[in-house]
């Protein structure tokens, strides 16, 4: 066992639905009452869970509810569930931006949150003085920026601007400085939202690289994220939250599967409507087995199989690509058509598959539909579907083995 | 657990009324000053005069007020030249009216970094009172011209011994403000009617505070209802100091100091409460 540097006991966070309007004071009132007499909080017992497809009874709403973990020193943790399961209030207690409602965490160790780049830059001062008060507003001392100002400057690659108005960069200019700063700030645990992803594909390796940079030095870091992808690669341990409790806590990879086959909905048919002012879009997408029937999972090995439906509304050259992507976010594989020539009048363009055989998993399919050579209907992993794997049993399961998403059979001889 | 160092922490959800870390405020000292430097630079950035408008802006407030109180109203400023009068009042009640403005919509203002990082939120509202002071200490620098001037040239001033106490007015004065700002500024988080309050009660305020006219004027057996406002006794007796009118008085200055240190601790334990949790409601 090592340090445990953050243990968190019985968290639970309330919020309050709707506007702070007219019935605050009265509340407040009944509020201040109540706990005057040493009675239990009138607004506290509510036990209504979040999830914001359903209509709660109450107005009050538990956040967060009795998370208990434990995370010890050199640790990276990934915080995973969908939008509104409490990732995001999690982080925020964590960043003593808001207190929880019940419970306490120990922390233990100098912490720095990234919850956005650039907290309190200000436009009207230069790259140079926005460096010393981000930095000292992230905890920094003034000798400790002084002393990394020329490495965050080279980081940044913004030299030649360092003493202009920030107000005068260009965005791109902007988050690189401000993400320089938060690069080199050298706490003992680091918890970071995924905002910080957002940028050029290049910022984004940049940030994940410096994540691992800090996780390799032996700190610990708490990583919030949609992209599974970066889960899977930073971190060794995940918390998977849902409606606001801890659902699993565990190895990543596993965590990440039964998120996966919990949370995402496989389908088998795709209705889109039409759409009269492009030349032709698609209407319908059905994932098909080999007995033509409907699917939402394929054996692994097996054709795929994707029917489109097609309702055209002017004669010209229509290409259709499609794309596979891993539901971490990898692309696996794309290809278009070569180029057909249709007429008014509804088609069925039919796509099949025997080479590629994907590892047992989940993933998404992208279609994109050309006309004359451009893009007209771009739709991003619109279907997810399941690839399973037949095991001695003659029972499916979906466990990946092995890394990566192909299954291939080289062949290994000695000479 | 390794017990070392002073990083450990714990997040609770109420802090208890008495639990203020002065230590970590004090770790926090660069941020104060940095903050500070940001206020008074921003504030000027792009304008032609700069800080000069720290001159302009009390300049043409007397001119005003001694032509409209002065001229056409005819109150009276108790001998002591019209234009010397009314920049005194005006310097020091600017500084003490921006305290109290600028801290009190703290929480408000700074929600989108409050929201973001954590610091000790108390250092925001330092770092204005300090900026303000700064800014006085520009304004005192006309003042101090415009007095010289009159001791010169006219014979009405008469500067006094209780001048040494300057730096203890101020302190009252920013405490004050900084006080009541504090308090304002957690109530604003939830009950924002208390900005627009604050607008314009801080503009009548002044009238009451002796700003415009020397309290001489009231009648000497009314003159406690005037002393109630603890502004009151702190802008005589700068005035006394000043100009050498005014009434100085030990009695109602020592009330005044009482009254500071109450409001101080109020608005810092308000301030302290609300910090934890006012994202939610702000």
């Amino acid at each position: 066992m090592g340090n445990i540097v953050i243990k968190a006991e019985n968290i639970s966070k309330q919020y309050r639905l709707g506007t702070i309007g007219t019935k605050t004071l009265a509340n407040d009132f009944k509020r201040w009452l109540y706990t005057m007499q040493g009675k239990e909080d009138p607004f506290l017992k509510i036990g209504d869970t979040n999830d914001r497809s359903q209509k709660g009874s109450s107005e009050y709403v538990w956040a967060l509810k009795d998370i208990n973990f434990d995370i010890e020193q050199g640790e990276v943790i990934g915080i995973i569930g969908k939008n509104g399961a409490g990732k995001s209030t999690l982080l925020k207690i964590l960043s003593r931006v808001t207190a929880p409602t019940t419970g306490q965490i120990t922390v233990n160790g100098r912490m720095a949150s990234l919850l956005e780049v650039g907290t309190g830059f200000h436009p009207e001062l230069s790259g140079r003085e926005n460096v010393f008060l981000n930095g000292a507003i992230m905890g920094m001392t003034k000798t400790e920026i002084r002393k990394k100002f020329d490495e965050i400057v080279d980081f940044s690659g913004v030299e030649r601007y360092i003493d202009t108005p920030v107000k005068r960069y260009s965005s791109g200019m902007y988050v690189r400085l401000a993400f320089a700063v938060a690069a080199h700030l050298e706490p003992e645990i680091l918890i970071v939202d995924e905002v910080l992803a957002v940028g050029d594909a290049e910022f984004q390796k940049k940030c994940l690289g410096k994540m691992k940079d800090v996780s390799g030095q032996g700190r610990t870091v708490l990583f919030v994220s949609h992209n599974m992808g970066a889960i899977q690669s930073l971190c060794s341990r995940s918390i998977y939250l849902k409606h606001g409790t801890i659902q699993q806590t565990g190895e990543t990879d596993k965590i990440i599967n039964y998120y996966l086959s919990h949370e995402l909905k496989t389908e088998d048919e795709l209705n889109l409507k039409v759409n009269k002012d492009i030349p032709a879009c698609v209407t319908q997408v059905r994932l098909l087995n080999g007995e033509d029937q409907k699917t939402k999972a394929y054996l692994s090995g097996e054709t795929l199989r994707f029917a489109f439906n097609i309702d055209c509304q002017a004669q010209g050259n229509y290409q259709l690509g499609i794309g596979i992507a891993s539901a971490l976010d990898v692309n696996i594989f794309s290809e278009v058509s070569e180029l057909m020539e249709l007429n008014n009048g509804t088609f069925e363009i039919d796509y099949q598959n025997i080479q590629v055989k994907l590892a047992p998993g989940n993933y998404a399919l992208t279609f994109n539909l050309l006309y004359n050579g451009k893009s007209i209907q771009y739709c991003e992993k619109v279907i997810n579907f399941e690839v399973l794997e037949i095991n001695r049993m003659g029972e499916t399961y979906s466990l990946s083995k092995g890394a990566g998403f192909l299954i291939t059979q080289g062949k290994f001889t000695i000479n | 657990m390794s017990e070392n160092n002073n990083y450990t922490f714990v997040i609770k959800p109420k802090r208890t009324l008495w639990e203020i870390d002065l230590k970590e405020i004090w770790r926090y000292r660069d941020l104060l000053f940095l903050l500070v430097k940001r206020d008074f630079i921003s504030v000027y950035k792009q304008t032609i005069l700069g800080p000069v408008w720290f001159f302009i802006q009390p300049l043409l407030i007397t001119i005003t007020f001694t032509i409209i109180f002065g001229q056409v109203a005819k109150i009276s400023t108790g001998g002591a030249p019209e234009i010397l009068f009314y920049l005194t009042g005006i310097t020091f009640w600017n500084y003490f009216s921006s305290c109290l403005t600028s801290t009190s919509n703290t929480f408000v203002s700074n929600a989108s970094v409050f929201g973001k990082v954590y610091f000790p939120r108390l250092i925001v509202p330092l770092s204005v009172i300090i900026s303000n002071l700064m800014k006085l200490g520009i304004q005192l620098l006309l003042l101090l011209m415009v007095w010289v001037y009159y001791i010169i040239n006219s014979d009405a001033v008469h500067p006094q011994i209780e001048l040494l106490l300057m730096p203890f007015y101020l302190l009252v004065f920013a405490l004050m403000g900084l006080g009541f700002g504090l308090i304002f500024s957690a109530l604003t988080t939830k009950y924002r009617d208390l900005t627009f309050l604050i607008a314009f009660g801080v503009q009548l305020l002044m009238y009451a505070s002796a700003v415009i006219f020397p309290a001489s004027v009231v009648p000497a057996d009314k003159q406690w209802i005037l002393f109630l406002n603890p502004l009151v006794s702190l802008m005589e007796a700068i005035k006394y100091s000043f100009l050498g009118q005014g009434i100085f008085s030990w009695f109602y200055l020592a009330y005044s100091t009482i009254f500071t240190a109450i409001i101080l601790v109020i608005g810092v334990l308000v301030f302290n409460k609300v910090e934890k949790g006012f994202i939610d409601t702000v």
